[in-house]
């Protein structure tokens, strides 16, 4: 399986991911650099969190417009696996790959600790190691991670599997004690219909769980 | 042209002497310009002229210091080929009249500081202190000052993994916020300030020059008054992205071999970071200002020298490279322009349209800044109060529960979950326990990294409180399993003008001096901030300590927290009850008074060795020093980590306050497997270390013979508690 890491000025969590696919792959990814207009080869593709554009106008907003990501969404409409995390996450939905979009947290803080998640769906290309209705312990480190839905995307997202991880207790729990930053519905990372783009709100980035010596299971099958 | 008047040089912070020194060095009148770049070089903050005299005083060197003061920051070696660089700044004045800006920028000074010198800063710790917690403005500061590391910080993408936060009355009107930052470099690619290379292109990169900042040197040399909120145009404003870019590209550029000597624009911006470069190498500069990125229309020579703008660095090139390193700097979307070159003039000239705006002569005004030797009168410590000396308390309990809940003690939980302390996937111990460590990336080695300083022990006596702060520094980080390497140091104090307060910086200094000579642990760098003053009270004396230690292996990496139950649990060292100025007497007496505990630095060093030692025998599962509260505090703190209990059964009730609240020094929490209890013992005799059995972990909460028994959650409720309701609390 081929790599590749986006790299936008204000990434700050690319070498953790490079880190994570690498220990996880054996082998290095491509790192791809923003005002790039074409993909290496490709069978995943990872947009990694930070400060893309110092969050200036809106988090991932300018990001989201940078040519590379416009070769990021074809590839991910031909299937081609994403996996966006933290800063990515809002970039991803600044592009419209994935519905919804991200508001500061609730208490207007940024929050960096372990939290409780629950597996909500089951996912052929990604959380390999985790089965729907498991309590998984990740990292999170993000100011805006507050995801917002519609009603009516809120139903979809319920409705066709689309809700990856909840923010919840050690139990499995999710309630609004649970939720951390005000994420409707505890929603702490979605796929898209298709299931071929994850987005994470949660883990601060899934590398640091794998670099870093917090001892998390990979994200990746 | 402007006529400077006595009034403009009152203005400028120039003493009458000075200004004749001026005069003297010129033999004419100096134009505005040429009086705004005196004044700054020559403020407290960039000339160090009352505490030179003290520092030079302090042991810098030993056989694994690559740079000791004088540069940006200083340099260890750490093995492999690689090197450790770290230093610690003030950002109080600023972060006092605009908190969540002025904290941000002395996060981005203190980094650039470092990537300056070559390294990729790898993990930011700070030392805060605030007022009173009921002081009207606490609350707004606190919030701020944590926003704006959080902030800077955190988009920077490099990891704020400790410090220290307290509260005290006498910093009421003016907090202390000190910013340290640690990077990683090899040892054969570090980056000086020393211009060289007559004709070689001076290059500016980074930010546009603004208006911001102008003075901000100047600000930090004087005392505060009512009107000092009127000061906040001459605070700067960070910019974490600009500087994230900065970094990347001067790293970029730092693995070619393009530069001969780089410096960071700080305090005093353009003009100290020219006249430094110029100095250490022993060359002139010439400057064509117009050539000067700038943000405004209409900016006159003054305030360019004197902007403060961030995120801007100088640099010295190699001739012919500028074409490379300009498309470094437009690939990260930055400024780059070629404004001078080296000469062999010793003059500083600048030119601006057409016309010479300044031409001074660089050495006299680097090197013969004025230096004063400000009388100062010792401070006449108390007489020690021992346990004997203080009434027992009746309830044990209801004392933990005050302690653990108070402000000295209570968990800073609130303030470090706001910093990103896991970026870059190398934090092993993250805040909250005696030292953060982050492992040295792609290796087995890793840095222990603590911040300390009591202040209220160097109030009562300078030199014992000095000597405390460097030993509590070296102790977290062995409590690790950390070798301790190095210093930095940031000295806050009064106004140096009053002769008890310059009584208390000497008196720190000596202090400072017998604890790193004694410990081998030298001073690689600091910093000084004075006139930390408002309507003439000052801060206690606060020489905060950034100390730097090395785990070989990062397996060995020992935490505080309880590892399970029936384990041993030790205190080493000997405790005697000093109660003088510890927490207890003030929290539950409500006084602040005695002798701080005595240093005794060659049991520090023992103790701390044989510590070190059953580590690396691995016979030792959890280790916490003994510091603040005391005893029966640090217990407390290890079972809430670990959630587990402790059951102390001592030998003797009596005195037992002095036991469990004492703040004597050289001391440390042990805990070990049943089965190593008898090495451990033989291990501290043949050290000759006091070793004492108190008791075993587990239960459900803390019991003391039949004096104390308390459930875990009813520490913790008070411990993690305070804090947030603080901020919370309606205003």
């Amino acid at each position: 399986m081929k790599a590749a890491v986006i790299v936008f000025p204000g990434s700050n969590c690319d070498r953790d991911m490079k880190v994570a696919i690498e220990q996880s792959l054996g082998h290095a990814p491509s790192m791809v650099w923003h005002a790039d207009t074409e993909l290496p080869p490709t069978d995943l593709i990872a947009i990694p969190g930070g400060f893309s554009y110092g969050d200036y106008l809106r988090c991932g907003a300018i990001a989201g417009n940078s040519p590379i990501m416009r070769e990021v969404v074809k590839k991910a409409s031909q299937g081609t696996l994403v996996l966006a995390v933290c800063n990515g996450f809002q970039v991803a939905t600044e592009t419209g790959m994935l519905p919804g979009a991200l508001l500061r947290n609730a208490n207007q803080k940024f929050i960096c600790k372990d939290v409780d998640l629950k597996v909500v769906s089951d996912n052929k290309y990604f959380a390999g190691s985790f089965t729907k209705g498991d309590t998984v312990r990740f990292p999170v480190a993000h100011h805006d991670g507050n995801y917002f839905a519609d009603e009516e995307t809120r139903k979809r997202l319920h409705g066709e599997g689309m809700i990856a991880f909840q923010y919840a207790d050690a139990d499995g729990n999710v309630n609004a004690e649970t939720n951390i930053n005000g994420s409707v519905d505890n929603i702490a990372g979605i796929y898209n219909e298709k299931g071929n783009i994850l987005a994470d709100a949660a883990s601060g980035t899934p590398d640091k769980r794998r670099a870093g010596w917090h001892g998390r299971q990979s994200v990746f099958r | 042209m402007t006529e400077i008047t006595k009034e403009i040089v009152a203005e400028h912070g120039l003493s009458e002497s000075e200004y004749e020194e001026v005069l003297k060095i010129l033999g004419r009148e100096p134009n505005l310009t040429e009086l705004g770049i005196f004044s700054v070089m020559w403020s407290e903050h960039c000339s160090y002229k009352s505490s030179k005299k003290w520092l030079k005083t302090l042991p810098t060197e030993a056989p694994w210091v690559i740079c000791g003061p004088g540069e940006n920051a200083g340099v260890v070696d750490i093995g492999d080929g690689q090197a450790a660089i770290f230093k610690m700044e003030s950002h109080n004045h600023p972060s006092y009249i605009e908190p969540y800006q002025g904290a941000a920028t002395g996060v981005g000074g203190i980094m650039r500081d470092v990537f300056t010198m070559g390294a990729r800063p790898i993990a930011n710790m700070n030392a805060l202190r605030f007022g009173h917690p009921d002081h009207p403005k606490t609350r707004h500061l606190v919030s701020g000052v944590v926003a704006g590391i959080s902030g800077y910080g955190n988009c920077m993408g490099v990891p704020t993994v400790g410090g220290e936060t307290n509260f005290h009355e006498s910093y009421d009107g003016n907090i202390l916020v000190n910013a340290m930052t640690v990077g990683l470099a090899d040892a054969d690619n570090i980056f000086y300030s020393a211009a060289a290379g007559i004709g070689n292109p001076v290059v500016y990169v980074g930010s546009k020059t603004g208006r911001d900042g102008i003075h901000g040197a100047t600000m930090a040399s004087a005392e505060f008054d009512d009107d000092s909120e009127e000061k906040r145009p001459t605070v700067q404003v960070g910019d974490p992205f600009t500087e994230k870019l900065l970094l990347e590209a001067c790293l970029e550029l730092m693995a070619t071999d393009a530069i001969v000597a780089i410096q960071d624009m700080g305090a005093a911006g353009l003009t100290s970071s020219s006249f430094e470069m110029a100095d250490k190498g022993g060359v002139g500069i010439q400057l064509d200002l117009d050539q000067v990125p700038m943000r405004e229309v209409g900016m006159t020579p003054y305030e360019i020298m004197l902007s403060e703008s961030q995120e801007r660095m100088l640099m010295i090139l190699k001739p012919g490279r500028e074409e490379e390193a300009k498309a470094i700097f437009h690939k990260w979307e930055l400024d780059f322009a070629v404004i001078g070159k080296v000469t062999d003039t010793g003059r500083m000239v600048l030119t601006m349209k057409g016309e010479v705006a300044a031409d001074l002569p660089v050495a006299p005004l680097a090197d013969a800044a004025p230096e004063y030797d400000r009388p100062w009168v010792k401070t006449n410590p108390p007489a020690p109060l021992m346990s004997k000396d203080v009434k027992a308390p009746e309830d044990l309990k209801e004392v933990l529960v005050k302690l653990m809940g108070s402000p000295a003690i209570a968990s800073r939980r609130w303030i470090w979950e706001q910093y990103d302390h896991m970026v870059m996937g190398d934090t092993i111990q993250r805040p909250g326990g005696d030292a953060a460590v982050v492992r040295v990336h792609g290796t087995q080695k890793a840095l222990a990294i603590t911040t300390d300083c009591t202040p209220r022990y160097c109030f009562a006596d300078p030199k014992s409180g000095g000597a405390q702060a460097v030993a509590e520094t070296w102790r977290n980080l062995t409590a690790t399993g950390a070798k301790p390497l190095a210093i930095t140091d940031c000295m806050n104090f009064g106004n140096p003008e009053r002769p008890e307060i310059m009584g208390q910086f000497v008196g720190c200094i000596e202090g400072m001096r017998e604890a790193c000579l004694e410990l081998d642990y030298p001073v690689i760098s600091g910093n000084v901030s004075l006139y930390n003053e408002t309507n003439g009270t000052g801060i206690f004396p606060t020489p905060a300590i950034g100390g730097v230690g090395l785990l070989k292996d990062a397996s060995q990496m020992m935490t505080l927290a309880f590892k399970g139950e029936g384990q041993s649990i030790f205190v080493v060292g000997e405790t005697r009850g000093e109660m003088g100025q510890s927490i207890y007497l003030k929290e539950i007496e409500g006084r602040e008074e005695g002798a701080p505990p005595a240093v005794n630095l060659a049991e520090e060093r023992k103790n701390g060795d044989f510590v070190r030692s059953i580590i690396e025998q691995r016979v030792a599962t959890a280790v916490h020093d003994i510091s603040d509260g005391g005893f029966l505090v640090a217990l407390s703190e290890m079972a809430l980590a670990g959630n587990v209990g402790a059951e102390i059964t001592l030998l003797t009730d009596n005195e037992l306050h002095g036991f469990c609240f004492g703040e004597d020094q050289a001391r440390y929490i042990v805990t070990s497997n049943s089965q190593d209890v008898e090495k451990i013992t033989n291990e501290a005799k043949k050290a000759d270390v006091s070793l004492q059995l108190v008791g075993t972990t587990g239960h459900n909460g803390l019991k003391i013979n039949d004096v104390l028994s308390i459930s875990l959650e009813e520490i913790k409720e008070v411990h993690s508690n305070w804090l947030p309701n603080l901020m919370s609390a309606p205003k």
